[in-house]
């Protein structure tokens, strides 16, 4: 289904290089509104620059990527930012913002994008905070969290404008497993009420099987497989199925 | 020697699009103000300090001249015009380099190491805007304010250090020290720390924002703001007091 008819994310040949490195070649795939599609693949071969192009904060070298009904390589800042708005970004180490409490992470941009009243964000941020277990953190320093509640801190900063498409980079990676399953749960929740698409990188594969309705395998900037974990499980490709067992 | 030239073009090129930024909504009032009270109030101990003792050290040097032409009555108005024509516009001008040009570029270039700027952009925020902007505009706002501190700073060590040699009045020095001052003497040299204030801004945002060498970078960023904002401070510095004396002849003395 691509080119963005019903898809919350439609990739459709996409290529990015960085100088005389090529990352990803002639990518297509998509998300379908309410999907969690997992990521897999080894280091360094485009998975996170996907979650980038995504979002917009990489273009393309050639090719389409569809957010809805919207194609963005081409839109203007003003045009990008409402697009932006539809989707959530966690990542890898939530980049949270050092010199702002917890609370002011949630906060900045339902202030910044929205017509809400101070009272308002407040409640939005507060059952936000309460959602995700950090509702005694708000006044916190990031440099004052533990590495799971920075994670689940990246997380409610990206749900704080609820968006349609959540995207996460490795969002398990350096937690323990019990603080890793919690994420997983989280996302899954987010997906199962809100009907979020979720696009999530990472290299758990016990995660990705709970989380992930479907999978894509990439591998030197391909995408060498597209699937259910059954069928990747059964796939051709050496390295496909390789990657998916644990 | 090209390579010199394209690196002043996109700085130049930063610089204009930060003023153009300026007036474009939202105006970053918060931000704005966060980073005057980083920028000015927290420096204002270090100018302080810096100007106390050197006006104290100053008037010890210039003393033990003067006394052998027996014009040490000339002391305050020399103490006077040397902070508030050059001492303390330069002095100023270098220690906020040296204290907020490193930081704004450590903090930017940490930002763009640790993918902060990029959320900020995924959260449909312009981070030109609400990080580097608010950082110029509290630099060149900073400046002017924090010369005058360390310029009365200067005039008090001074003070405390000719008292201590001839009991000489706070009044009488306060009066000998502007006896020969004139306005022109007095704005042009502090408001030409605005232009300081600016480039500071600039170079050290433009180095930290621009920067994408991972964690080491940070620190090559925080160095390289302190070294260029240094040099161009007194590189600009001579170019306006060129154009000071070209203004107000008069302050050619």
């Amino acid at each position: 289904m691509i080119n963005g008819q019903g898809s919350a994310v439609a990739f459709e040949h996409v290529s990015k290089s960085f100088g005389a490195k090529q990352v990803l070649r002639d990518i297509s795939f998509d998300v379908r509104a309410g999907e969690a599609l997992c990521i897999l693949g080894r280091s360094g071969t485009g998975k996170s620059v996907t979650l980038k192009l995504i979002i917009s904060l990489l273009k393309p070298d050639q090719g389409k990527i569809w957010i809805e009904q919207d194609e963005v390589t081409h839109l203007a800042e003003s045009e990008l930012s409402r697009v932006r708005r539809k989707m959530g970004f966690l990542f890898q180490d939530a980049a949270l913002f050092d010199s702002l409490t917890l609370y002011e992470n949630l906060a900045l941009p339902l202030k910044r994008l929205t017509s809400k009243s101070p009272e308002e964000v407040d409640f939005i941020v507060d059952r936000v905070l309460r959602q995700l277990g950090l509702a005694a953190d708000e006044k916190k320093m990031p440099s004052e969290l533990s590495g799971g509640m920075r994670k689940r801190a990246g997380l409610a900063r990206a749900l704080v404008l609820e968006p349609k498409i959540l995207l996460a980079d490795e969002p398990n990676s350096g937690l323990d497993r019990i603080t890793s399953s919690e994420i997983d749960d989280l996302l899954l929740l987010q997906k199962e009420e809100h009907k979020t698409a979720l696009v999530v990188v990472t290299h758990d594969v016990r995660g990705a099987r709970r989380v992930g309705d479907r999978i894509v395998v990439l591998d030197k900037g391909k995408l060498i497989a597209d699937g259910s974990f059954a069928e990747i499980e059964h796939s051709e490709n050496e390295v496909a199925r390789h990657l998916v067992t644990e | 020697m090209t390579n010199i030239f394209e690196i002043a073009g996109e700085v130049s090129t930063f610089g204009f699009r930060a003023l153009a930024d300026l007036f474009r909504r939202p105006f970053e009032g918060e931000q704005i103000r966060r980073q005057l009270a980083e920028i000015g109030s927290k420096s204002l101990p270090l100018v302080i300090a810096s100007g106390f003792a050197l006006g104290a050290v100053l008037t010890l040097h210039t003393r033990s001249t003067l006394v052998t032409f027996g014009a040490t009555a000339w002391i305050p108005t020399v103490q006077a015009l040397a902070f508030f024509l050059e001492i303390g516009p330069l002095v100023t001008g270098l220690l906020v380099a040296g204290r907020v040009g490193s930081g704004i570029g450590a903090v930017l270039s940490n930002m763009r190491a640790t993918e902060q700027i990029d959320a900020i952009e995924s959260l449909s925020i312009d981070s030109f805007k609400f990080l580097v902007v608010p950082r110029i505009v509290a630099c060149t706002l900073a400046l002017p304010l924090l010369t005058l501190f360390l310029d009365f700073a200067g005039l008090l060590g001074g003070f405390f250090s000719e008292y201590a040699a001839s009991r000489l009045s706070f009044q009488l020095y306060i009066a000998r020290s502007f006896s020969s001052f004139e306005w022109s003497n007095f704005c042009a040299p502090t408001l030409k720390t605005a232009v300081f204030g600016f480039a500071i801004g600039t170079i050290s945002s433009f180095l930290g924002y621009t920067t994408n060498e991972g964690a080491e970078g940070v620190g090559r960023a925080a160095t390289r703001s302190v070294v260029v904002s240094s040099l161009l401070i007194i590189l600009v510095d001579v170019l306006l007091i060129k154009f000071i004396f070209f203004i107000f002849p008069e302050s050619a003395l």
